[in-house]
């Protein structure tokens, strides 16, 4: 369960704090704490590590020249110091980590889901204008027909590591070997250079003939060196052959265009859609990526292939939600109460039986479920004689679904009632026997609004991570049952699996898209939770 | 304050000492050759490639005097080449299938390769075919893979030569109660559009059209079309509600092990089944996929994985040179083929090893007539809702509702 059960539900009710004069206690009682070795010791580690993750982390930020980032970095890194090694803001000392780590954790990501949601970003969308235009220059690099494939060497005048770059090429025809820079291309003598029997300079009088690793070290140099020809250009092909080639289409600053020079055809940049498009709406596959304003989120809400079945699967979504959690709960708590009761024997074996469950991974185990309700070969028409197709059936998927996390589940719920129902006072429920309440009375007046107090924040914290839980229905149904006639919305689709099929089922993925959507789930979530605590708040006022 | 002179001294000390750790472990292989100056190549693969890439590398950086480093990305390897390679954090070679290079291209993370004529004459034309797109060749193909009929001899000898024949021969075996299934094809409850292909065509159905020069054309949707609801009338009635001879019950999961268990003598499968099958000690032969009687032929995909030169590599001269002039030597095919054995692309290594494995020949035979599997982005909109629709369709849907509707969700993806 994550970390919902640590938000709000967990303010105490007023009162509860010990009051007095605190601060000037805590103050005084800080001046007089001796400093001891191994306090002193854990923090000089500690720092330790705060500096060499820094430093570590420096290193990158300069060699891209990212100076914010550095200036955070040093200023984070200065304030931790300057906190730690100063006896005073005891308070903060205590505040800082954890705060570090929700600014790490939970704001960052949210604050970068928001804005994502705001781009295109997405396959065919994730650079940015400059290298879309290299891509598509690069990609259009044609060998001219019918033109001579050369062996290649890569020679220097100067000195290997830094002198001038020139490629050394042998015709296959005539074994004549030309030298080509920048300027263009001009013969050798023969008897300057020794050519190996495969075609390749070996030596060249006044050059250095750089071997494949000096080659690599300048890999750049040699992928950029191009040398110009009548008929296009020259260039390397490896470290060991050169061809002759013409990029077909060239970026036109003029016109803001790209254009082929074969066809002559044009396609002029579109800053909104951030692609180069054609008159004739013809796209050129490479994008890059631009912001796109509320577009992903009008789309989610005026697309009828995403609203159409959004509501149902809303509904299904919160049954799923309130079903997992609810059936464990009761399951788990069920179980709890058995083996709670005095007169139980054996205790121990049983606990330890009912929590192999949650021992396994579920990840493993939801793949056996999925096997177990196989129409032909599953293990549970097999062993009742059935021949239900679980998973080809909108009603029956979404109750094996059920009954896949009930079973996931109840250990949990188990073990957390276990613990809060040692909590209540065996001394209770004794006194309403007394009265003469039946044990269920007992049970609903006393013991079920204690454990509720207790287990409300987790109860609400497991409906919010099964709202989304993803793994459940992926890796059982996928979703499925689909209709028919609308394979993009199955049964037992949730919320989260339903997106993630709009946004990375189709031509690519969309991770701008994907982000709106999960800003309105998030919305969606964040509703429920915030009504229940506030619910849950006002029963530990009358409980408590 | 001499205490916490000493502490702050401490801290600098364990500070420098913890970075120095971090950098030193950027550089694991410089020491493996020390000739290596400047040039390291660094090759992303999925585990089982990356053993067998492993002594090549060594050996091709060894005679060059480069260092090369091999890693193995087990999960999602095409997504992670992609994002690491637009944040400068990818491999300058990667290794995959050529169903990838439609969205490499669009996200510009692979660069063409330019192979001399007589390079090119050295592969299976077919593969060379799979990794053009738009006229450009992007990787070298290495290995192909197609889909075959898998039988099991001891129950059915004769290879059939129909899917009628197949079917009849499949229902005595059941009727004499020796197998419990009639075929295993993988369909599971949302489909599997790369195993129904064959029969899909044989059928009468198509993908996609193909432009003037012989591309896929986006444009020319055949899902949908009157000969794609033609065909998915004749899948229907092999379904659960005709003659029960395709099942979603039979999943990815448990096709090859209902085959090995001996309770289907037919499957549908790839090279990588054969492994299986061998393990369970079946007689077993590998014929091309039937059709439907008086149908068209009945094509597989055909698969290529290959290498790709990637955009933004921080060696990319060399990365040439290792893809186009050593990936075209037919030792790697054969190592390759020795860590998993498809077919290999270079008709040189394949005629190397097909003399000890007489399956590879067989698979190369079902796979002639086969289609290359679109690499254009577009072909990413097929599979989930195409996989669907067949499942539907074997569950007894109509087919002309359920393919028309899966067409218009199709169509409406592709951009």
């Amino acid at each position: 369960m994550s970390t919902p059960s640590s938000g709000p539900g967990s303010t105490r009710a007023p009162g509860r704090e010990p009051v007095g004069s605190r601060p000037a206690k805590s103050r005084t009682a800080g001046e007089h704490t001796p400093i001891t070795l191994t306090g002193l010791g854990a923090k000089v580690i500690l720092l330790g590590l705060v500096a060499g993750i820094a430093i570590w982390a420096a290193f990158p930020l300069v060699e891209a020249e990212q100076w914010v980032g550095l200036a955070l970095l040093v200023a984070t890194t200065a304030g931790l110091f300057y906190l730690y090694l100063t006896r005073r803001h005891v308070p903060a000392k205590y505040l800082v980590p954890g705060t570090l780590f929700l600014i790490a954790f939970q704001i960052v990501p949210v604050l970068y889901t928001a804005s994502t949601a705001f781009t295109n970003f997405g396959d065919g969308h994730r650079g940015d204008k400059q290298g879309t235009i290299v891509a598509i220059q690069t990609a259009s690099v044609e060998q001219v027909p019918g033109s001579t494939e050369y062996a290649l060497s890569v020679a220097t005048e100067g000195d290997p590591a830094t002198g001038p770059l020139v490629f050394l090429v042998t015709d296959p025809a005539d074994g004549a070997v030309s030298i080509g820079d920048a300027t263009g291309l001009r013969r050798l003598d023969a008897d300057e250079v020794t050519v190996a029997p495969g075609g390749k300079v070996t030596a060249a009088d006044g050059y250095t003939v750089l071997n494949f690793g000096q080659a690599s070290a300048r890999s750049q140099e040699i992928t950029d060196l191009v040398v110009p020809t009548a008929g296009g250009a020259l260039r390397s092909s490896g470290l060991s052959r050169a061809y002759e080639g013409k990029a077909v289409r060239a970026y036109d600053a003029a016109c803001d265009c790209v254009r082929d020079s074969e066809t002559g055809r044009t396609w002029t940049a579109d800053e909104s859609t951030g692609s180069f498009v054609a008159d004739d709406g013809e796209r050129l596959a490479q994008g890059w990526k631009v912001g796109v304003g509320l577009r992903n989120f009008t789309r989610v809400l005026t697309d009828p292939n995403i609203s159409g079945p959004f509501l149902g699967t809303l509904v299904w979504n919160f049954a799923f939600a309130v079903g997992s959690t609810g059936g464990t709960f009761m399951l788990g708590t069920f179980v709890a109460l058995a083996l709670h009761s005095p007169r139980m024997r054996g205790t121990n074996l049983y606990r330890v039986l009912l929590i192999l469950p949650y021992a396994m991974p579920s990840f493993a185990m939801l793949l056996v479920w999925r096997d177990m309700f196989n129409t032909d070969f599953g293990l549970i028409n097999n062993l009742f004689g059935l021949g239900v197709n679980w998973f080809g059936e909108q009603w029956s998927a979404r109750a094996a679904v059920l009954l896949v996390q009930l079973w996931l589940g109840y250990p949990y719920m188990f073990l957390v009632a276990t613990g809060a129902l040692q909590a209540i006072p065996r001394e209770l429920t004794e006194a309403t026997s007394v009265d003469g309440a039946s044990p269920w009375q007992s049970f609903r007046a006393v013991t079920l609004p204690l454990l509720l107090v207790a287990l409300s924040p987790l109860l609400i914290s497991s409906f919010a991570y099964n709202f989304n839980n993803f793994n459940a229905i992926y890796l059982t149904t996928e979703g499925g049952p689909f209709p028919a006639d609308n394979p993009s919305n199955g049964a037992t689709d949730l919320l989260i699996t339903y997106t993630y099929r709009l946004a990375f089922g189709g031509q690519g993925a969309e991770f701008g898209f994907a982000a709106a959507i999960s800003l309105f789930i998030f919305a969606i979530v964040a509703v429920v939770s915030a009504v229940s605590f506030r619910r849950t708040r006002k029963q530990e006022e009358v409980y408590a | 304050m001499r205490i916490r002179t000493a502490g702050v001294i401490a801290v600098f000390t364990l500070a420098l000492a913890a970075s120095g750790c971090g950098g030193g472990s950027d550089e694991p292989a410089t020491d493996e050759s020390p000739k290596a100056a400047g040039g390291k190549l660094v090759i992303w693969a999925d585990d089982k490639r990356t053993a067998a890439l492993k002594p090549f590398a060594e050996t091709f950086g060894r005679e060059n005097g480069v260092t090369v480093e091999v890693q193995a990305v087990s999960k999602d390897l095409q997504t992670n080449f992609v994002t690491a390679s637009q944040q400068g954090s990818g491999p300058d070679v990667v290794v995959g299938a050529h169903d990838w290079i439609g969205n490499m291209v669009q996200n510009g993370a692979i660069d063409p390769v330019q192979l001399a004529a007589d390079q090119k004459s050295a592969f299976n034309q077919t593969a060379i075919k799979a990794v053009t797109f738009n006229g450009q060749l992007y990787g070298v193909p290495y290995a192909m893979e197609n889909l075959a009929l898998i039988r099991n001899t001891a129950l059915a000898p004769e290879a059939p030569k129909t899917v009628e024949e197949l079917v009849a021969t499949g229902k005595r075996l059941k009727a004499e109660k020796k197998a419990s299934e009639i075929l295993c094809l993988q369909s599971g409850q949302n489909g599997d559009a790369y195993h129904i292909y064959p029969l899909y065509t044989s059928a009468g159905g198509y993908l996609f059209g193909t432009t003037a020069n012989g591309d896929y054309d986006p444009k020319d949707l055949g899902v949908g079309k009157p000969e794609s609801i033609e065909a998915f009338k004749k899948i229907g009635a092999l379904g659960e509600k005709g003659e029960g001879v395709l099942k979603r019950s039979i999943t990815p999961e448990n096709s090859i092990a209902t085959f090995t268990g001996k309770k289907c003598a037919f499957l549908v499968s790839g090279p990588w089944a054969v492994a299986d099958v061998k393990k369970a000690g079946i007689s077993y032969d590998i014929t091309p996929v039937p059709g439907f009687a008086g149908g068209k032929e009945a094509q597989p995909f055909v698969g290529v994985q290959a290498f790709y030169v990637a955009s933004k590599g921080k060696n990319k001269a060399l990365a040439q040179e290792f893809v186009a002039n050593h990936v075209t030597k037919p030792d790697l095919a054969v190592a390759l083929y020795q860590a998993e054995p498809r077919p290999p692309a270079l008709t040189a290594a394949l005629d190397q090893v097909k003399g000890s494995d007489p399956d590879l020949a067989k698979f190369t035979e079902a796979g002639r007539n086969g289609q290359v599997l679109p690499a254009i982005p577009a072909m990413a909109a097929i599979w989930d809702p195409f996989g669907k629709a067949e499942a539907a369709v074997i569950g007894g849907a109509d087919p002309a509702r359920t393919i028309t509707s899966a067409g218009q969700t199709i169509a409406g993806q592709i951009k």
